[in-house]
């Protein structure tokens, strides 16, 4: 692997590497001496074209974790905010010798358009662009779920397996969200069932008409047709609502009647089935407090399987040889 | 020299003279550990610790072996091409104040067992460190030597040598062969 920059162009075999190298990892950040020398003297850039803090703060923790050197790029108060382009910026960044760069942008397909120039040799992990694809949060996803359902809970024997027979459900805004675009992808390579609930405004184009896919448009509906070993709910993304006013759904009180995912719902699960949800949330909105604080509630548990994930990325693309980068 | 150089008879004296020896150099089994080096490292020193427990009855040989990944902890990462991190198993008190000894398959230019000191210092802080290995091909690239040795082999730098164990290929023997210029690397236990 040279870049990562989305789940769809990621073999299986890939994928079950990043997350058992993802739980070696995460074995070494329950130790009292949590840094590692692997990559030492390489440095990571974080070019943040869009604000986030948590996928900046993750990206940082995993490189220092692994001592690589960390430069934060981000819009505000930097040349970006003065209509610097990608290109000049990249050009600058291979100046001063990064050795890979997570970029997150406004513009789906930013991370690749980096990764093909020749403006920079690095290596290129996308960390969000546009609603396209926001690969690493995928693979925590993946992670956090195989950790709990697949192998009966230890790391040990979950190795080397996917995500077979498992039914994962993602509820909310398909059509904006990169993490809905990375994850559907990634489930289906590791063979899981996707099942999809969202309004129809909030579907992309031809969703609905996919045979690998479930959709549904109540959760109602979905938890009863199916049996949900993990479900995932999607922030309701109130800044890309704007656009069209409330064009996308008519209230939130309704979207909170028909996709919110409450205490009675959650009651409705499989006792095996837990809930996901990438943060921030709105609670009240997609998700009731009593869910996000349930005990089969793992949303704190992804942000430290990011950072193990994230750390499993930067080895496998930056450990390896010179000659192949 | 080439073909078989240990048998699975030799293999096994050689272990439980190991074992035998450890006990010796350290008085008994107390706070002792031992840790393989993936890949062959662990079965042989889970090995060592049965034999152990045999002649030790107080000795729990499951809970006192354990496997050390050094993978992370490399000098020539950048070298080669990336590396499957493997799994670090400690026992359950953790190694502070006791006696780690390493267990790997062939010793030869001592950087695999730096990297492993550098792991150990990350993990703990052992009373001591000892090193056991089955074959000593010599060659050593830094000042490391070993404690305990199953078989010093004097080789040439243009041979190879392959350990294979019962656990992970099925049958017991240490070989000995002439590589080809273009297989120079990806030797086992280097």
């Amino acid at each position: 692997m040279k870049h990562l920059l989305g789940t769809d162009t990621l073999s299986r075999e890939d994928a079950v590497l990043i997350l058992d190298t993802a739980a070696q990892m995460a074995a070494t950040q329950e130790r009292e001496m949590r840094k590692l020398p692997t990559l030492r003297g390489r440095t990571v850039v974080n070019l943040f074209f869009e604000d986030s803090t948590r996928t900046r703060i993750s990206f940082e923790a995993a490189a220092k974790r692994l001592s690589a050197d960390v430069i934060n790029f981000s819009a505000k108060g930097s040349s970006l905010s003065k209509g610097e382009s990608l290109k000049d910026t990249a050009l600058t960044l291979q100046a001063m010798g990064a050795d890979a760069v997570v970029v997150r942008h406004w513009a789906s397909g930013a991370a690749q358009r980096l990764a093909e120039s020749d403006w920079m040799a690095g290596h290129v992990l996308n960390a969000g662009d546009g609603t396209h694809q926001h690969p690493t949060q995928a693979l925590l996803d993946a992670f956090t779920i195989r950790r709990h359902l697949v192998g009966g809970g230890t790391d040990a024997e979950a190795t080397g397996k996917a995500l077979e027979g498992l039914t994962v459900a993602i509820v909310g805004d398909i059509l904006h969200s990169r993490v809905a675009g990375s994850n559907i992808p990634l489930l289906k390579t590791l063979g899981a069932n996707v099942v999809v609930v969202a309004p129809p405004t909030l579907l992309p184009y031809g969703m609905a008409a996919r045979t690998d896919i479930a959709v549904h448009y109540t959760l109602d509906e979905a938890i009863e047709a199916h049996d949900i070993d993990a479900i995932m709910m999607l922030r309701v993304q109130r800044e890309r609502m704007t656009g069209g006013g409330s064009g996308f759904f008519p209230s939130p009180e309704e979207y909170t009647r028909l996709f919110g995912l409450d205490a009675e719902r959650f009651a409705r699960l499989a006792d095996h089935a837990i809930v996901l949800h990438p943060g921030p949330m709105n609670r009240g909105l997609e998700i009731s407090a009593e869910a996000a604080d349930h005990p089969r509630s793992v949303i704190v548990e992804q942000v430290s399987n990011g950072v193990a994930v994230r750390m499993a990325a930067l080895y496998l693309l930056l450990a390896g040889e010179e000659a192949s980068a | 020299m080439s073909g078989t150089v240990l048998g699975a008879p030799d293999i096994a004296r050689a272990l439980t003279r190991i074992a035998h020896e450890i006990l010796e150099r350290n008085e008994g089994h107390e706070s002792l550990v031992l840790l393989g080096i993936p890949t062959r490292g662990v079965p042989l020193a889970a090995r060592l610790a049965k034999r152990i427990a045999e002649v030790e009855p107080g000795f729990d040989a499951a809970a006192n072996a354990g496997a050390l990944d050094i993978t992370m902890y490399r000098d020539d990462l950048r070298l080669q091409p990336t590396r499957t991190i493997g799994e670090t198993t400690l026992p359950p008190a953790g190694i502070d104040d006791a006696t780690v000894v390493l267990v790997d398959d062939v010793f030869h230019t001592g950087r695999t067992i730096r990297a492993a000191l550098d792991a150990i210092k990350d993990l703990g802080r052992p009373r001591a460190v000892q090193l056991a290995v089955l074959v000593d091909r010599g060659h050593r690239e830094l000042p490391i030597r070993a404690d305990f040795v199953g078989k010093n082999l004097p080789t040439s730098k243009s041979e190879r040598v392959d350990v294979h164990l019962e656990e992970t290929d099925g049958v017991d023997e240490v070989l000995i062969s002439r590589r080809a210029a273009d297989t120079a690397t990806g030797e086992a236990g280097e």
